[in-house]
């Protein structure tokens, strides 16, 4: 049978530790069978390396079918690697060319320092939520659900909105380290519903506050955000969540 | 041993009002004394934890990813069931309780139904009022759709990412008792051993992840949300970090193991195509609602499918099932898949496949039509095939998805270790031996936010419990036990690796305790297993240490624990001479091929205490009682 196997080389950022000074390293994997996942490629360099008393590469993943947000790694410059609107996990390798070196780096931004080589702390990103990202409705209270009406066209752009799965690759991608997109796509989310009403002006203010308390720099339009986001979340997130907070601060 | 179900007295429909109000009730100045520690944060502990936090008790919430937003009930893809009856198709509670409990081939409790049937309605309402985004109809109301082994319309959905949407609604609803002080959320920890004083379960170790320190936590009552144990296999549609260690760590302090046997092989996943991969992609059942499955008539078929004309093709489930067709269960549809293939028919380059077909459907509704209601699903499905499901039919094959087995509860959801409660996935309750589509959602929901917080305040109200601390005895014993695993996992320096053992134990598991068992290949199993697992504690390779990140270490003991439970499996499996939902036993079968139970004999749960390793288990059974369902054989002709 025709043998498209791939040979790869990689440059990937190992560092022992948040404290430590990290570097690249570079392997060689051949034999990469195109059909492989990103990971299961970094999953076969891995077992050559504890083969050979190495430490394998740190890298977060869990459902590895685009969901969870748990996967992130910048790849050739660009996060989740170079297809648009897909994570970490759901790269291909049959996306690379046989001999290509391909550099990995963890998400870069002070607001998600590095753990471990590709594992970074996200937490951050629960803090904002912690501040606002909710709609306070105790469990038990809540009225039939059909009671309050939602047109279609607002279901669906606030599902267009919920669908972030808050991975980080926005902050990962965008030059000021901005949440932004993360935090406008949750405003946005509510804003667009009924339900979200109630709560609006408390939650922009808390969860814009939040953001620049953990360190996340300001939006100034660059739309790197949009083009990594693998979720395809639209940049108009931020626009809406600029008018949530101008209505706010005029509330 | 004597297993007390606990279910209430009285007509089926009132025993949950009725234990609702017989139960004991905590004065709210009370609860704040009170601490409970909940360890995982899918579905069932997020919305259990945020529930129980808004009646006023402490709560301490761990997990194992580095946020409680990712646990693995976020890849739920198509729907949530409940009774409203919105599509005024006929539905009601009954009509749900009937269906679930026919679904699961009537070996699941009536009364733990019911309550389910009964609640899934609030849940609805529940997640609509936090801002879940469902799917709307044009005048502003909700949309539904079916699912397989239901002839109306009960599925409630948010495009394929409905299991994404009620996880963010729970974790919001977390995030906002987090907010308020009442929880505190501990992640990437790993529960890695239970803690019991006076018999009752009163805190857990945790293995920090990042430092690779053991913590110690206390409380008056443990739950464990930790969802269920289909990694056994390797290949399975769960997440990478799903494992079964939290359960097995409680089964080996005491807790009861009911129906491992019962495992759910998913219908429609993406075919494996090498031995590099990891794990298998679920596409949502909503799409046999209008995929057609088939094969070739023909065995060996090689044409490429859109060459084969229509009277070469043999649309098995429409042929065999003309009622529900290719909406059967997915016992059903996965077993026929299985049989098809196993006769030769199979397609694609493995010959484990068979075709899910959207011709008919996108010429009848429009491309447009099918994009809206499965976009995400064709793309998912073009990113890893490289092909295009509007153009070729999409090649599925069946895989281990969920677990309806799980550590046995009682009505009010705790195990047989006092105070150990368990919920979701991760008990054995509510499915039998299949769980309908759209019901893990439903299930989980309905534990976390409409069962334990009226049962656990029963629990703690009504027991005796004496104060103490993590200096306590019993958690420098704990901690020593869970320590030593952990060292002695890392000086064995073998030379094969925990990826390796994993996969063996998976292709086991997967042959011989898979989608269709023999007593012959079971006993071989139970040969295997042991062997197995000796291997490993003597030739494991493990990298790096203990005190920092270490994936592979973490990987290390769970498979340390599927060496063991592994053959609990099979033993169950091998005991229950019978074929019932996803236990297919080859020697019990209809003529025509269909599960043949043993009503008899076997309608009891089978719920297993463990006796040490090297030793049977010891089997206890709790009988099913059926007041108010006629046991049928289960036909979807």
């Amino acid at each position: 049978m025709e043998n498209n196997n791939l040979t790869i080389k990689l440059k990937v950022w190992r560092q022992e530790n948040a404290g430590a000074k990290g570097k690249f390293v570079d392997y060689t994997i051949d034999d990469v069978n195109p059909d492989m996942s990103f990971l299961e490629m970094l999953d076969e360099l891995n077992e050559e390396l504890i083969k050979k008393d190495d430490l394998p590469i740190e890298f977060d993943n869990d459902c590895r079918e685009g969901i969870c947000g748990m996967c992130g790694m910048v790849i050739n410059g660009t996060a989740h690697g170079p297809k648009s609107g897909t994570t970490t996990c759901e790269v291909r390798m049959r996306q690379f060319k046989d001999g290509e070196t391909i550099l990995i780096e963890p998400w870069r931004a002070r607001p998600f320092p590095v753990i471990k080589d590709l594992v970074v702390d996200r937490s951050a990103f629960d803090r904002i939520m912690v501040a606002g990202g909710y709609i306070d409705v105790k469990t038990g209270s809540a009225p039939d659900a059909h009671t309050v009406l939602v047109p279609k066209e607002n279901a669906d752009l606030a599902m267009d909105m919920a669908a972030c799965i808050g991975c980080g690759a926005c902050v990962a991608a965008c030059p000021n380290a901005s949440a932004s997109l993360f935090v406008g796509a949750k405003v946005s989310q509510f804003a667009l519903l009924p339900q979200g009403q109630p709560e609006a002006t408390k939650r922009v203010e808390a969860m814009v506050a939040q953001m620049d308390e953990e360190g996340f720099g300001a939006c100034s339009n660059h739309g790197e955000c949009e083009a990594v986001c693998p979720k395809n979340i639209s940049i108009l997130a931020i626009a809406r969540m600029r008018r949530e907070y101008w209505k706010a601060s005029v509330h | 041993m004597k297993l007390d179900s606990k279910i209430p007295g009285g007509p089926l429909a009132e025993k949950w009002d009725k234990h609702k109000f017989d139960m004991k009730v905590v004065n709210p100045k009370n609860k704040r004394k009170f601490t409970v520690l909940v360890v995982g944060t899918g579905l069932a502990g997020a919305s259990a934890a945020a529930s129980m936090a808004e009646l006023g008790y402490h709560v301490k919430s761990f997990c194992i990813q580095d946020s409680p937003r990712r646990a693995h009930s976020i890849g739920a893809q198509g729907g949530i069931n409940a009774a409203k009856n919105y599509p005024n198709d006929g539905d009601s509670i009954w009509r749900l309780f009937y269906d679930t409990i026919k679904g699961g081939d009537y070996r699941s409790r009536e009364a733990n139904v019911y309550r389910l049937a009964q609640v899934s309605n609030n849940i609805i309402d529940q997640t609509v009022a936090q801002g879940v985004p469902y799917q709307r109809e044009y005048g502003g109301l909700l949309a539904n759709r079916s699912f397989g082994g239901a002839l109306v319309s009960r599925t409630f959905y948010a495009r394929g990412q409905t299991g994404q949407q009620l996880l963010l609604g729970a974790y919001s609803a977390l995030m906002a008792q987090v907010h308020s002080g009442m929880v505190e959320i501990l992640p990437r920890r790993e529960m890695v051993e239970l803690v019991m004083i006076n018999d009752q379960a009163r805190g857990i170790i945790v293995r920090n992840l990042i430092n690779g320190e053991f913590e110690r936590y206390v409380g008056d009552a443990v739950v464990l949300a930790t969802g269920g144990y289909a990694q056994v296999y390797f290949l399975s549609t769960n997440a990478m970090n799903s494992n079964a260690s939290a359960i097995w760590r409680a089964h080996k302090k005491g807790a009861l193991f009911g129906n491992p046997c019962y495992v759910q092989i998913h219908p429609t996943c993406i075919p494996r195509s090498g031995d590099y991969q990891s794990k298998l992609t679920l596409m949502s059942e909503s799409l046999r609602n209008d995929g057609r499955v088939w094969v070739p008539k023909k065995k060996g078929d090689k044409r490429p499918p859109n060459e084969i004309p229509e009277d070469e093709r043999d649309y098995y489930l429409e042929r065999k099932y003309p009622t529900f067709g290719n909406m059967v269960p997915r016992d059903v549809a996965s077993r026929n898949a299985k049989m098809v293939c196993d006769e030769g028919r199979g397609v694609g380059k493995t010959g484990l496949a068979v075709y899910l077909d959207f011709r008919d459907a996108i010429k009848e509704f429009g491309r447009e039509v099918i994009e809206e209601k499965y976009g995400n699903l064709f793309e998912m499905y073009k990113m890893i095939t490289d092909e295009d499901g509007y153009q070729v039919p999409m090649r599925i094959y069946p895989a281990p998805h969920y677990t309806m087995g799980g550590l046995w509860v009682d009505y009010n959801l705790m195990s047989t270790i006092p105070g150990l409660h368990v919920i979701g996935e991760a008990n054995f309750s509510d499915h039998g031996a299949n769980r309908l589509g759209a019901s893990a959602l439903m299930q989980g929901l309905a534990d976390g936010y409409f069962v334990l917080p009226y049962t656990i305040g029963n629990y703690l109200g009504g027991t005796k419990l004496e104060k103490v601390s993590t200096d306590h005895e019993a958690f420098k014993e704990a901690e020593a036990e869970a320590k030593a695993k952990y060292d002695k996992l890392l000086s064995i320096k073998g030379s094969k690796t925990v990826k390796e053992f994993h996969q063996e134990i998976g292709s086991i598991m997967w042959n011989y305790v898979g989608m269709s068992r023999n007593a012959e290949g079971l006993k071989k199993a139970l040969e295997e297993i042991p062997r197995l697992r000796e291997e490993f504690w003597q030739n494991v390779k493990i990298a790096g240490s203990e005190d920092s990140l270490n994936k592979n270490l973490e990987f290390a003991g769970r498979v340390a624990d599927y060496l063991e439970f592994g053959e609990l499996m099979a033993q169950d499996a091998l005991h229950r001479e019978e074929s019932c939902g996803g236990h297919f036993r080859e020697e019990h079968q209809t003529e025509e091929g269909e599960a043949l139970r043993d009503d008899e004999n076997f309608t009891y749960v089978a719920a297993w205490e463990f006796k040490g390793l090297g030793k049977k288990w010891e089997l206890h059974k709790e009988p099913l009682e059926f007041e108010n369902v006629t046991l049928t054989q289960r036909s979807y002709k």
